[in-house]
C-alpha cells in the first residue's frame, strides 16, 4: 500500500521534473518527497485514530492508577503510561508537582516523563515507516527500559531530598489527593472533535520538524557515500557511542526531527547502536527541558539526572552495536 | 468585575487563552482582569496538571485545553 507514495515520487521527479534518476540531487529529491508524502499521510490517519481511543483519558486518572503501587510495577506503569499520553513539554512541570503531592515517588513520577518524549504517536509512525516494525518494536522496549530504570535509580539515591524546598513539603505532605476522577463519558461526535482539535494540534506542532528533518535525511541519502560512517565511525570505535550521546545533547529536536535522520545515517552505516545513542539523546537529553525541571530540582538532582541520561544511552549504543548482527 | 487567572507556564496554549478571553469579554462589553499565573507552586495549589487552565473568581472551571467561545462566553455571564 506504501508503494504509491514511491509512485507518485517516481512520477514528479522522474517524469514531470525530468530529472536523471543517477543525479545526486534528483536521489535526495525523491526520497524527501515519498518520505514527506508517506510521513504526512501516515500521521494524518493515526493521530486522529489514537485521539479518538484517547479522548477520554486524563491525567487525573494515571495518577490515580499509579497512587499507591508497588515500586516495581509503578515504574512499569508510569513508564507505559508515560508512552500512551502526549503532553507538551510545558505541562511537564505541573504534572511533576500533581504527582509529587499526591505522594507518587519521584522514580515513578521520573519513569513516566522520561518515557513521554522518547515515545509516542508520532515516533511511532515514523519508525515504522521509515525502519520497520522490528526496530521500532526496539525502540520502544529500550526507551521504556531507560524510563524504568532511570525511575528506579532516583527512588534509590533518594531522589526526593534534591528536589525544591517547596515540592519536598509538597511530596512529604501528600495529602491533597486531588479530585478523585472519573473517566469522561463521550460520545462519538465529542470524541470525532477532540480528535480533530488534537490533530490540528499535533500537526501543526510537528510538520516543520519533519519537513527539516526529511530534508536533512534526504541531503545525507544522496549526498554521503555509501558505507562513509562504516569506515569513519565504525563499529571497531567503543567511543563513538559516548560521542554520539553528547553531539545530541546540544541539538535539540523533538523525535519526530530526528527518526527521519536516524533512517539515513543507519543505510549509510552507522552502527544501529550508535544511530539509537544519538537519536535518545538528542530527544531526551536537552538544555530547555532542564530549565523547565529546575523549577521543581536542585541544581545537584538535575546534574545526577543528566549524567544518568547520559550512561543510560551509552549503554543502550554500546549493546546494540553488540547485538547488531543477531536483530538485523 | 471578574478576574480570571489563566494558568500555565507561558506556552503557545496559555496565551491563546488569555487573549481569547480578554478579546470575548471586549466584545460583549465586559470588563475583566486576566491573570496569566505561570509559577508552579501556584498552579500546583490550585491542583492543576494540564495546563492551560482557567480561574474564574478563584473557582477552578477549566483545564488541559484552549476553552471554547460557549465556554468563555458561560463564564463571563455567571
Amino acid at each position: 500500500m506504501l508503494e504509491i507514495f514511491t509512485y507518485l515520487a517516481d512520477v514528479l521527479v522522474y517524469r514531470l521534473a525530468g530529472l536523471d534518476p543517477s543525479l545526486k540531487v534528483a536521489d535526495a529529491l525523491h526520497f524527501f518527497i515519498e518520505d514527506t508524502s508517506k510521513i504526512f499521510a501516515l500521521l494524518l490517519v493515526m493521530i486522529y485514530l489514537i485521539a479518538l481511543v484517547r479522548a477520554s483519558l486524563r491525567v487525573e486518572q494515571i495518577r490515580q492508577w499509579l497512587d499507591g503501587r508497588n515500586r516495581a510495577a509503578g515504574y512499569l506503569l508510569g513508564s507505559l503510561s508515560g508512552a500512551v499520553t502526549p503532553f507538551c513539554s510545558c505541562s511537564s512541570i505541573p504534572i511533576f508537582l500533581g504527582f509529587t503531592s499526591a505522594g507518587i515517588p519521584i522514580g515513578i513520577t521520573m519513569s513516566f516523563l522520561l518515557t513521554s518524549p522518547l515515545i509516542n504517536e508520532v515516533a511511532v509512525v515514523l519508525l515504522g515507516s521509515l525502519l520497520g516494525w522490528k526496530f521500532t518494536l526496539l525502540y520502544i522496549l529500550v526507551g521504556m527500559a531507560v524510563g524504568i530504570l532511570g525511575g528506579a535509580v532516583l527512588d534509590l539515591i533518594r531522589a526526593e531530598r534534591l528536589l525544591q524546598p517547596f515540592a519536598a513539603k509538597a511530596y512529604l505532605d501528600a495529602n491533597q489527593a486531588g479530585a478523585t476522577a472519573e473517566p469522561l463519558r463521550l460520545t462519538l461526535s465529542e470524541r470525532h472533535r477532540f480528535a480533530l482539535d488534537e490533530l490540528r494540534d499535533i500537526f501543526t506542532r510537528v510538520w516543520k520538524w519533519v519537513l527539516i528533518g526529511v530534508g536533512l535525511g534526504a541531503a545525507l541519502h544522496g549526498f554521503v557515500p555509501e558505507g562513509w560512517f562504516e569506515q569513519h565511525l565504525g563499529e571497531g570505535q567503543w567511543w563513538s557511542v559516548p560521542a554520539a550521546v553528547v553531539l545530541g545533547i546540544p541539538l535539540y529536536s523533538n523525535a519526530t526531527g530526528v527518526i527521519p535522520v536516524m533512517e539515513s545515517l543507519i543505510s549509510k552505516g552507522l552502527p544501529i547502536g550508535t544511530t539509537l545513542a544519538f537519536c535518545m539523546s538528542t530527544v531526551a537529553a536537552s538544555f530547555p527541558e532542564f530549565i523547565l525541571l529546575k523549577q521543581v530540582m536542585q541544581w545537584r538532582l538535575l546534574a545526577i539526572l543528566f549524567v544518568l541520561l547520559l550512561v543510560a544511552f551509552t549503554l543502550v549504543g554500546w549493546i546494540f552495536n553488540l547485538l547488531a548482527p543477531f536483530i538485523i | 468585575m471578574k478576574t480570571f487567572k489563566v494558568l500555565g507556564s507561558g506556552c503557545s496554549k496559555c496565551q491563546k487563552t488569555a487573549a481569547s478571553i480578554e478579546q470575548i469579554a471586549a466584545e460583549l462589553g465586559i470588563e475583566v482582569r486576566v491573570i496569566k499565573e505561570t509559577d508552579p507552586m501556584v498552579i500546583m495549589q490550585y491542583g492543576v496538571m494540564s495546563t492551560p487552565a482557567v480561574v474564574a473568581d478563584e473557582q477552578l472551571v477549566h483545564s488541559g485545553s484552549v476553552p471554547q467561545r460557549a465556554e468563555i462566553e458561560g463564564w463571563l455571564s455567571a
